[in-house]
């Protein structure tokens, strides 16, 4: 699966999944950046449908409607759509 | 994938057509340009890239058939408008955004998951009111609830200008 990797600081395992043409996920991919956080994405309609599928079912895990953006952080929290102050509380300081 | 590029005449032309579209028929795009022109370049994008404006927000599956609900305007637009005040990619916003008295948001996504969507399709397939003594079936726009009485549904809405595939046989 074609995953990006944007560098910044450590702050845990973040992991965003988004669409490319998907304003509130730009605005998602933005923050991340302003916040310096090191962080992985994929954008989901890029992909070939056999990935496509297989990063469905990963995003399902933690959002069952599927929508984007979604943005797991460590593998134990979920925020679904682009909502700053959530963002911002979730990511770990460290 | 490729990249698509569209150009800015491609998006002047379709945002200024889609704001036309919307002040004619009582709809209003999100007065942040920058933000709509962005979302409008989604659609142009996704009109190269499946051949219809599947919501630049949302996932499309390829299949016209399939995405027929989320393309834009999508069957979510209106009841979005009504309790969010703004629709879900952000396209379109109430009055009330536009007077300035609204701060816009993100909003739960309203689609159903794609098993629950399959499964309410082959339900409304097969369910349609009969009325014996109507003339005419009742075609119901299903974005945004334009009603007519005629053989076949109209080539494009009146009201909202989504095409013929949007409506569904309401009465017969």
């Amino acid at each position: 699966m074609d995953v990006k990797h944007v560098e910044g600081e450590k702050k845990g395992k973040i992991m965003l999944y988004a669409i490319s043409t998907c304003v509130w996920c730009k605005k998602t991919k933005k923050l991340l950046e302003n916040l310096n956080v090191d962080y992985h994405y994929v954008d989901v309609d890029l992909l070939d449908e056999e990935d496509k599928e297989k990063a469905e079912e990963e995003v399902a895990k933690w959002n069952s409607l599927c929508s984007f953006p979604t943005l797991v952080i460590n593998d134990e929290d979920c925020v679904v759509g682009f909502d700053e102050e959530e963002i911002r509380s979730k990511i770990p300081n460290e | 994938m490729s990249e698509i590029d569209i150009s800015r005449e491609q998006i002047d032309g379709l945002y200024k057509k889609l704001d036309k579209d919307a002040e004619t028929s009582g709809y209003h795009l999100n007065p942040d340009e920058e933000f709509t022109r962005d979302l409008v370049e989604g659609l142009l994008v996704n009109e190269e890239r499946y051949g219809y404006r599947a919501c630049p927000c949302r996932l499309a599956s390829g299949e016209k058939d399939r995405d027929l609900d989320m393309i834009c305007p999508c069957d979510y637009r209106d009841p979005d408008l009504n309790d969010y005040d703004i629709c879900y990619c952000g396209l379109y916003v109430s009055q009330a955004v536009v007077d300035g008295g609204k701060e816009i948001k993100k909003i739960p996504e309203r689609r159903p998951p794609k098993l629950e969507r399959e499964k309410v399709k082959k339900e409304s397939e097969t369910k349609t009111v009969g009325i014996s003594k109507l003339s005419k079936p009742v075609w119901r726009c299903k974005v945004c609830g334009y009603l007519c009485g005629r053989d076949e549904p109209p080539e494009v809405c009146p009201i909202c200008k989504a095409k013929k595939e949007r409506f569904e046989k309401f009465l017969e």
